[in-house]
């Protein structure tokens, strides 16, 4: 199979998905200038024009509930904010309007409506261009949330948001872009529901998504020596989490380490820690571990960020404690 | 002068105040919880725009959305069963008064938050811009709603993109107790935007012929592609913000104010009006009145009768 980049998979899911249906648009603050996107917008607005590819005033607010507007009335918008940061402008919009909807009218208003937020990081761009906000996102009601980790999941699961009715949050991470996979020509969807074991284990689950899973994977090469076996799930669905495939894995190593790219304060490493402790707990042999960003807004020196982001040493330093145990 | 027409903008005036009135009582019986926002005293700017838009033109407005949602033709029985909470209310019982839709009249849904529906109705506007309908959207909202940041956003991106959209302020004077003059530093919304480049007025929100004569031509501009205006309409509601009281003895409006107002009630007017030029007599009139009072009744009924929502299915519409 051909190899593509996340972000040409990124790109070419658009390209397919604008020219299935012409009701599909984009829309939002920087999608057609060449920096804030890195490939992910290439040919498009060559290929759909102007009329179909809107780069906004600096307005997240009034684009999201324009965004919304033209979904509730037969459009079908992809809504991108080059910057998740920024998208908390956009707070009232997508929580108390597109979350909403569906469920406060009965039933009888769904809001077809991708958004996309691009996480950037490091580079001493320091707290207000460095956030991931899908821990945040996944405590709203009647949103989806979903963040692959890799090529082949970056473009199915975007052509699965746009085919969803529902509000879906898709998230990629600037520090993919350039990472490579197998990726089928054509379309294909990926379902926005399900976690994919992605390395087969005994010893220890761990569980993680998105760019975090590039640092676990090179934890888990060093593990090798150990000879401890690691169950490595990609998570790539936040809202919902896939309990089942968490649980059935803790069953079978009872020990189970998260790993994730937000906050270790109330988001996904927490919840998926509260799932296997009330729904896990005859299976675990040892206390479930987080390990997240610490508390703190990104700094900017390049110091400062080694500290604040854990490393693959932290966490195969984790993992040996773990399984070392008994 | 089209005498149907304004028969037709008349009965829906007086559709709206019986129907306003009679949640008040249900309201002061203790027998919803819902907070109810009544239209009370603004019947002519819901009636007299609507009266103008097709049945597939688009309509978003505010936690104050009785009048629109019965201006536009939106289904009694369901608006009726809805703020009374029930399973066969147009929001199943789940939006209770602030969130009231109906999809088959162009009515988009309302949303309580201050100028949250403003943008979401600009966004109609698009899609009838980018598929190249005929249709226009229209957002009501109050002078309140014109603090929001997000209604300059909209204003901006409208006019930009001189979209089919008609901003419709009912400019009532306060937002809940505040008045405008304790928070706007131009209270003349319409003076206010200009700046924006859109086309604007202003009209006696207590006068339909006023209403008419400005919207016509709004409605005229917008289907033709040559873009948005804002049309601001001098109005006062009867009621407090919320509930049904009169608010007279909480500090922030007089009676005199209120009295005076109520003199000026746009039923009256308009009602006058339709002597004078003959169209309608004082019989007709009146039987109007009574009609309306005993469909009103049987909306009433309607939902009483009508089930609560089953707790079973509290997941229901959650997603799509």
């Amino acid at each position: 199979m051909r190899k593509l980049t996340y972000a040409k998979a990124i790109n070419e899911a658009q390209h397919i998905a604008m020219r299935k249906n012409n009701d599909v648009f984009q829309i939002g603050v920087g999608i057609n200038t060449p920096w804030y996107v890195g490939q992910t917008m290439n040919g498009l607005l060559d290929a759909f024009g102007e009329k179909r590819m809107i780069d906004t005033p600096v307005s997240e607010n009034g684009t999201t509930g324009i965004a919304i507007g033209a979904a509730l009335t037969g459009l079908k918008p992809i809504l991108t904010f080059p910057r998740m940061d920024f998208m908390y402008y956009a707070m009232d919009q997508i929580c108390n309007h597109a979350a909403t909807y569906n469920y406060m009218f009965g039933g009888n208003s769904p809001v077809p409506l991708v958004i996309r937020a691009i996480i950037n990081r490091k580079g001493e761009q320091a707290a207000q261009h460095s956030q991931a906000l899908h821990g945040l996102f996944m405590h709203i009601p009647g949103l989806k949330v979903v963040m692959p980790s890799n090529p082949y999941d970056a473009k199915g699961m975007l052509l699965a948001s746009i085919e969803d009715n529902n509000p879906v949050i898709y998230i990629d991470d600037r520090e993919l872009y350039s990472s490579e996979g197998d990726v089928p020509e054509g379309y294909y969807i990926v379902p926005l529901d399900k976690a994919k074991i992605e390395l087969p284990g005994n010893d220890i689950t761990i569980v993680s998504s998105s760019y975090t899973l590039e640092t676990v994977r090179k934890a888990i090469e060093m593990t090798k020596q150990k000879n401890i076996s690691v169950e490595l799930i990609d998570l790539r669905s936040i809202k919902p989490i896939d309990k089942k495939t968490i649980l059935n894995s803790l069953k079978k190593t009872g020990r189970i380490v998260v790993v994730d790219g937000g906050w270790v304060t109330g988001g996904v490493a927490s919840e998926i820690v509260s799932i296997v402790s009330s729904e896990g707990f005859e299976y675990l042999k040892a206390a479930p571990v987080k390990i997240a960003l610490p508390d703190i807004p990104a700094p900017a020196s390049y110091v400062l960020e080694n500290e604040y982001y854990p490393d693959e040493n932290k966490i195969f330093q984790v993992i040996k404690e773990i399984v070392n145990k008994e | 002068m089209n005498k149907e027409l304004y028969v037709n903008i008349l009965q829906k005036m007086i559709e709206i105040r019986v129907f306003e009135e009679r949640v008040a009582k249900i309201a002061k019986n203790n027998e919803i919880q819902t907070p109810v926002h009544l239209y009370v005293g603004q019947e002519a700017i819901a009636s007299t725009v609507c009266s103008v838009l097709n049945n597939d033109d688009y309509v978003v407005s505010t936690h104050r959305s009785h009048g629109h949602y019965i201006a536009k033709g939106g289904d009694l029985n369901k608006i009726m069963a809805e703020i009374y909470c029930r399973e066969t209310g147009c929001s199943k019982g789940h939006g209770g008064s602030m969130h009231i839709i109906d999809r088959s009249v162009g009515y988009l849904g309302s949303s309580a938050i201050v100028a949250g529906s403003v943008s979401i109705a600009v966004g109609a506007a698009f899609t009838a811009k980018l598929k190249g309908t005929n249709q226009v959207s229209v957002a009501f909202f109050g002078d309140g709603a014109t603090d929001e940041g997000v209604f300059y956003e909209s204003l901006n991106f409208a006019t930009l993109y001189k979209l089919p959209i008609i901003f419709v302020c009912e400019n009532n004077g306060f937002s809940t107790h505040l008045p405008g003059f304790t928070r706007q530093s131009n209270p003349i919304v319409s003076e206010r935007i200009k700046g924006f480049n859109i086309n604007v007025e202003k009209v006696d929100g207590n006068n339909p012929l006023e209403i008419l004569d400005s919207i016509t031509k709004i409605v005229d501009i917008a289907r033709k592609g040559d873009g948005p205006s804002l049309l601001e309409c001098d109005t006062f509601r009867w009621l407090s913000h919320v509930g049904y009281w009169q608010d007279l003895d909480v500090g922030y409006r007089k009676k005199k104010d209120v009295e005076m107002w109520m003199d000026r009630c746009p039923i009256k007017f308009f009602s006058n009006v339709l002597l004078e030029k003959n169209i309608l007599t004082e019989k007709e009139i009146n039987k109007m009145w009574t009609s309306i009072k005993d469909k009103i009744e049987d909306y009433v009924l309607f939902a009483k009768k009508s089930p609560l929502p089953n707790p079973v299915n509290l997941f229901d519409g959650l997603y799509s």
